[in-house]
């Protein structure tokens, strides 16, 4: 086989296969993660609603995970995605252990987004008698916003990068492409065109992202 | 209309194992439809007092009253309830920049169970009020200091609050805007009936619309009665600073070392004490010469307070007379040291000599020169 017929064969998989497993974790990410960056944020302020318990606790666990490298959470999360889906070696448990990774990720990038709002904007909010949600959604994120883009942006790049390593241990995608044909087979033009690729994703996704957090920000 | 009373209120803050007392003890009353000024150097723990009103702060010790209701405990929706009722503006405005005027005031409409119909017509009811109704879909960073303040105010009144606390609200003004925020103020306080407590370390804003004035220091209310009656008497060293700084007034050091020998002395008076007769009474009885050679006249509501700079030569024994004189006629009687006048810093040796020794905030307001212009006649002996 030919470089070029490797790349025709497996490349349009691989890549779907980290498209999905990126957009999964990316979605799972954003969703619990700024659910817990809303957590972290809310009870770290003495002004919305101060409590150190959970605070150090949820801070404790999103600090424990995001402790460990991406590939030796991994190895530890295979057991347990084999509970749940079988397989682990596939996109799917990749993806599983992807999500388990950006979850704690992106409770750290939202909680500093919201962190950076000025506390006075606080302040004020909570002066005109509105409850916590009024304030997070009504003052806090929209002023969060474009840092919160540029966070997201953040988060699926290091996603692409995570999900690389998911194909080192077998599970599918362009990572495991890169291995199995550019390192195994020593078919350094497939290692060339995916190393192309992802630079031009990478580009493409910031660019996007710079756009949309200039356009937020007024 | 509102009655705020604070009683012994205490608040302590915990940082990193140190403990500090911001405020210690404070009793305040401000009265219902007044406009109740606390003045103070910056730390002297003004803003936390102000925040205990809407429970922004909670005293650690100590009771709030509202209309004679006590506060102090009130939490969750009836902490949310009050609120709605005490507006707040701040120093810095603090609108959310990536919301639109209109938004920033529909967020407070929002937080006041408006409903959404109402809001569009409210909002601009409230930006008529406060001058800015083309302005409704503009975003802050579009706006002047002033505009900005005018919707945090246009903000904070649009659940028809009783109360408005104002945090230094006009001090990242220029002295134009602070006149017309001040005048803003001064409408909503009489027209909507709003009780205001405003805080300032300006005494161009105290002297201009406070009825009664606190002042603060290292977190106590040192001082307190009507405006113009701390100001003209001003018993504590702070009250004493506070004001030598508003009104002090310098003369060129050039000036000093070509001055006639004789007494240099800085007289403070309430402006309707009527001192010129005293000083010619006094120059032609102890048989001396008075020469004024800088004076300064400030406005504090209707009422002025003077001070003069005046060298008194003659014979030893008829001058020390005379300065005996007009000590006992004065507020404030001051022999100034000539030759530390005279050294003066001789960077600013050309300039005029109404600005006022290092005091960064003073400066005499151009708004005020028309009406100063008839009392203010002694600055024509400096040149």
């Amino acid at each position: 086989m030919t470089t070029w017929d490797i790349i025709q064969a497996h490349l349009p998989e691989a890549l779907l296969e980290t498209l999905y497993m990126v957009v999964v974790a990316t979605v799972v990410g954003i969703v619990l993660g700024g659910l817990l960056g809303v957590l972290l944020y809310v009870t770290e302020s003495r002004l919305l609603h101060a409590n150190r318990a959970v605070n150090a606790i949820v801070g404790f666990i999103v600090n424990a995970i995001r402790s460990l490298p991406f590939l030796i959470l991994l190895v530890v999360l295979i057991p347990v995605v084999t509970f749940f889906v079988g397989d682990p070696y596939t996109p799917t448990g990749g993806a599983i252990a992807l999500c388990v990774a950006a979850i704690p990720f992106f409770a750290r990038i939202s909680e500093s987004a919201f962190a950076q709002v000025d506390p006075g904007i606080v302040e004020a909010s909570v002066s005109t008698g509105a409850t916590v949600p009024q304030i997070l959604w009504g003052a806090v994120f929209p002023q969060a916003r474009p840092s919160l883009v540029r966070g997201i942006v953040i988060t699926i790049i290091s996603l692409i990068g995570s999900s690389a390593m998911v194909g080192t241990i077998g599970a599918g995608g362009i990572g495991d492409m890169a291995i199995q044909y550019g390192y195994n087979r020593y078919e350094t033009g497939v290692l060339a065109v995916i190393v192309v690729i992802l630079i031009v994703i990478v580009q493409v996704i910031q660019w996007i992202g710079n756009r949309r957090a200039k356009a937020l920000a007024h | 209309m509102s009655v705020i009373e604070l009683k012994d209120v205490h608040v302590t803050f915990h940082e990193g194992g140190k403990t500090v007392e911001a405020v210690k003890g404070v009793n305040l009353l401000a009265l219902d439809g007044e406009i109740y000024g606390i003045v103070g150097y910056s730390g002297a723990g003004k803003s936390t007092l102000v925040r205990t009103i809407n429970l922004l702060e909670r005293p650690t010790q100590g009771r709030v009253f509202i209309d004679g209701e006590d506060i102090t405990d009130a939490r969750g929706a009836r902490l949310r309830e009050l609120r709605r009722k005490i507006g707040f503006v701040f120093q810095g405005f603090n609108l959310v920049g990536n919301l639109t005027v209109g938004q920033n005031i529909q967020f407070a409409l929002k937080a006041g169970g408006w409903k959404r119909g109402e809001w569009r017509e409210r909002t601009l009811e409230l930006l008529r009020l406060v001058g800015l109704e083309d302005r409704i879909d503009s975003y802050p960073s579009g706006l002047s200091g002033g505009q900005k303040q005018r919707v945090a105010i246009a903000r904070a009144l649009a659940n028809d609050p009783k109360i408005l606390l104002c945090d230094e609200a006009t001090s990242a003004l220029d002295l134009e805007t602070t006149q017309d925020i001040l005048a803003l103020l001064r409408r909503i306080n009489r027209e909507l009936h709003i009780t205001i407590v405003f805080i300032t370390h300006q005494l161009e804003v105290a002297k201009e619309i406070f009825d009664h004035v606190a002042v603060m220091e290292n977190g106590r209310i040192v001082e307190q009665g009507e405006t113009f009656d701390v100001f003209s008497a001003p018993k504590h060293p702070t009250t004493k600073s506070l004001v030598g700084r508003f009104l002090g007034i310098t003369l060129p050091p050039r000036l000093v070392r070509s001055l006639p020998a004789g007494e240099l002395v800085e007289l403070t008076y309430r402006g309707d004490d009527a001192l010129e007769p005293l000083i010619s009474d006094v120059a032609r009885n102890r048989g001396v010469s008075v020469n004024v050679l800088h004076g300064n006249v400030e406005y504090f509501g209707a009422r002025p307070i003077g001070v003069l700079i005046v060298l008194v030569s003659g014979e030893d024994a008829a001058v020390a007379a005379a300065l005996d004189d007009i000590r006992g006629k004065v507020l404030k009687f001051e022999v100034l040291d000539r030759d530390e006048l005279a050294a003066g810093d001789e960077a600013h040796d050309g300039e005029e000599g109404n600005g006022a020794e290092g005091a960064g905030d003073k400066t005499i307001p151009p708004t005020d020169t028309d009406k100063d212009n008839d009392k203010d006649t002694d600055k024509e002996a400096t040149r």
